[in-house]
């Protein structure tokens, strides 16, 4: 090679060097683990077990039940994981559309609102979770308010359903800002004079919103929905701080299943945390796929018309 | 009058519609809904440990009365007290044994009044519990969190800025065998979060060395394809002219990238270093693993091991999340405008 033609490899090469260590090779060894037993960190003191740390995971009766499980408390977290993923990002997706419709009218101070939703998207994980965990503790406000109206305190953060309810609202206020944004840089998008011409056909408003704003809307909407779904299940930090977890294995989520295994417990159980990542990213890679499939077929049919 | 309708007013109609009345309605919950959770943490950063333990809660902190009384070291709290005569006056508390408390009158302080302890009530009165927040640096290891964070955040923004443009400079303004391979792999890269590689990466780091070492947050951390991919759609708009003429000055191919390049990608770098600032500042994960000493603890890693801490000392934890909010705040105030708009237009965070 000449000179010439190396220089753009020397611009590439520390980027490179820290993807090849940091990414792809992870990756491989990942495989390596998934396939390996035993509680050696070091690949060379492990030996091959072949599918059986996969075959440990998916060892289940009855898939419905998690009790018939050999591994329950994956399957309680995949579970977990499943049903919270779904809730948030369909409440998610309903709050951030109305907030956007909302932002999108002719208000005054748009940027200053627009400010307010997206402020607590800024705010790190854990800082959020202890924000709402002073609120939601025994002596907190909320129990304050409730009192204060009557009720008796609950224990916010120790019963399974309300632990849950929370998790699912915090993560939706700390991340709302964001798919608001999304959604309406999509609203300001829409041709104007769509709706005036609407406006000339005496349209109702709600008319104008399901068969103009909605339809025109959906290909962000679906960028919302599956961003949303691979960061729900993904969900991490805040539940972490927020409930550890609990009450019991109540919010027990996969990411905290697969770093218990490798790193909380007393037995440190590599492979099967690598073989539970490798489920992780099919997922992952299912729902990227979908999210394609689905931008493909919404401007094919774009086309259509 | 004249607010009212100014604020009133619309643009085009003459008076607000019912849904402008909704409009502002939720707005002003949303405000609340917010704000709120953040300003209540933060009113509470300032009560003192007793007035935080206290149900219900006051809104504002509030924290016993008390004064200096001459000859003592020591400021008394101040008692609302019922006196023998029948009167009540606000005296500070000099001693107390059993169900006896021993005031003082600072006008008479020769005369000392001895009270039964029911006959009294502590005077309150608005006060910032300031020592949560000077006694982080004093009795805690603070300091020592604040710089990891810093260092981290600080180190690693500019390694992301620098490798990053670099890669962008490559893959935008040469033409090469390979140069669609290499862009396809760095964005294939999104693609792998870093929770499904948590285990191998323990690895790497643990033969590179690196472990409870703040560089083991670092390095696995600079190079991102949001950046590179950022940087490269805004190199590409830079004309080409630009570059040939310095060529035939002479200039070096780093002279053009960092003479050249960098001062005129200056607002992409702008947009990818909040990015990385708030990227840095926040993680959580990652650093969990990597570092297990308490005196490489980040702030994230600090507020988390005092909260599962037996006996949540809440003042104290209080005003650390406060000043872990402080900075991403000031940024925010300042930077809002941009920070909507690079996201908006990047389409990650």
């Amino acid at each position: 090679m000449n000179k010439a033609a190396r220089t753009p490899w020397y611009f590439l090469t520390p980027n490179l060097v820290i993807f090849g260590v940091f990414t792809f090779l992870p990756i491989v060894i990942n495989f390596y683990y998934a396939f390996t037993g035993g509680v050696q960190l070091y690949p060379q003191d492990r030996p091959y077990v072949g599918w059986d740390n996969m075959a440990t995971l998916l060892d289940c009766k009855n898939y419905w039940d998690v009790s018939t499980c050999r591994k329950d408390l994956f399957w309680r977290a995949v579970w977990n994981t499943a049903y919270f993923s779904v809730l948030q990002v369909v409440l998610m997706i309903l709050f951030s559309l109305i907030t956007a419709l909302v932002l999108n009218r002719k208000i005054i101070g748009r940027g200053f609102w627009r400010g307010v939703f997206f402020y607590p998207v800024l705010l790190s994980p854990v800082v959020v979770s202890l924000i709402w965990k002073w609120i939601l503790q025994r002596d907190g406000l909320l129990n304050a308010i409730v009192v204060a109206i009557g009720g008796e305190p609950v224990l916010w953060l120790g019963e399974p359903e309300w632990a849950f309810f929370w998790v699912t609202f915090v993560s939706i206020w700390s991340q709302m800002g964001f798919y608001t944004l999304i959604l309406l840089s999509g609203l300001q998008a829409i041709p104007a004079d769509l709706y005036e011409a609407a406006q000339m056909d005496r349209a109702s408003p709600w008319r104008t919103l399901w068969r103009i704003t909605l339809p025109l809307l959906m290909p962000n909407m679906i960028v919302v929905g599956v961003l949303g779904a691979i960061r729900a299940v993904q969900t991490f930090d805040n539940v972490f701080v927020l409930t550890g977890g609990g009450p019991g294995s109540a919010t027990m989520f996969v990411v905290q299943y697969i770093y218990q295994t490798a790193f909380q417990e007393q037995i440190r159980l590599y492979g099967i945390a690598a073989a539970g990542s490798l489920l992780l990213a099919l997922a992952l890679i299912v729902l990227t796929l979908l999210q394609l499939r689905v931008t493909k077929a919404e401007s094919a049919g774009e086309r259509a018309k | 009058m004249k607010l009212v309708s100014y604020l009133t007013a619309t643009r085009g109609r003459s008076r607000l519609h019912w849904t402008d009345w909704l409009t502002y309605a939720y707005l002003c919950v949303g405000l609340f809904l917010m704000f709120g959770p953040v300003l209540w943490l933060v009113a509470s950063s300032f009560k003192t440990e007793a007035a935080l333990s206290e149900f219900p809660p006051t809104l504002l902190p509030y924290g016993q009365k008390s004064v200096m009384v001459p000859g003592e070291e020591k400021p008394k709290p101040v008692f609302r007290v019922k006196l023998p005569d029948g009167t009540m006056k606000e005296l500070p508390e000099i001693r107390r044994i059993g169900l006896m408390a021993t005031y003082v009158d600072p006008a008479k302080p020769e005369e000392p009044i001895r009270v039964n302890i029911k006959d009294r009530q502590p005077v309150r009165e608005f006060r910032l519990a300031t020592e949560n927040y000077s006694d982080l640096m004093r009795k805690l290891d603070f300091g020592k969190y604040l710089w990891n964070s810093v260092f981290i955040t600080i180190v690693a923004t500019v390694i992301t800025l620098l490798f990053n443009s670099m890669a962008a400079f490559a893959l935008s303004k040469y033409q090469f065998r390979g140069r669609s391979g290499v862009f396809l792999f760095i964005i294939a890269t999104l693609m792998v979060p870093p929770a499904i590689v948590l285990v191998p990466n323990f690895l790497v780091v643990t033969e590179l060395g690196l472990l409870n070492s703040l560089w083991a947050v670092i390095w696995p951390a600079v190079a991102t394809p949001t950046g590179v991919f950022m940087l490269r759609q805004y190199m590409l708009t830079i004309p080409d002219e630009l570059l040939e003429a310095a060529r035939m000055d002479h200039a070096s191919e780093w002279q053009i990238y960092w003479r050249i390049m960098l001062p005129l990608s200056a607002p992409a770098l702008a947009v990818l270093a909040i990015f990385s600032i708030m990227w840095r500042w926040n993680d959580f994960l990652w650093p969990l693993i990597v570092l297990s000493k308490a005196e490489k603890f980040t702030l994230q890693l600090a507020l988390n091991a005092f909260q599962g801490d037996l006996i949540t000392q809440w003042n104290y934890l209080l005003a650390m999340t406060v000043i872990t909010l402080l900075p991403v705040t000031v940024v925010f105030a300042f930077l809002q405008k941009h920070i909507t708009q690079g996201i908006a237009s990047a389409g990650v965070k």
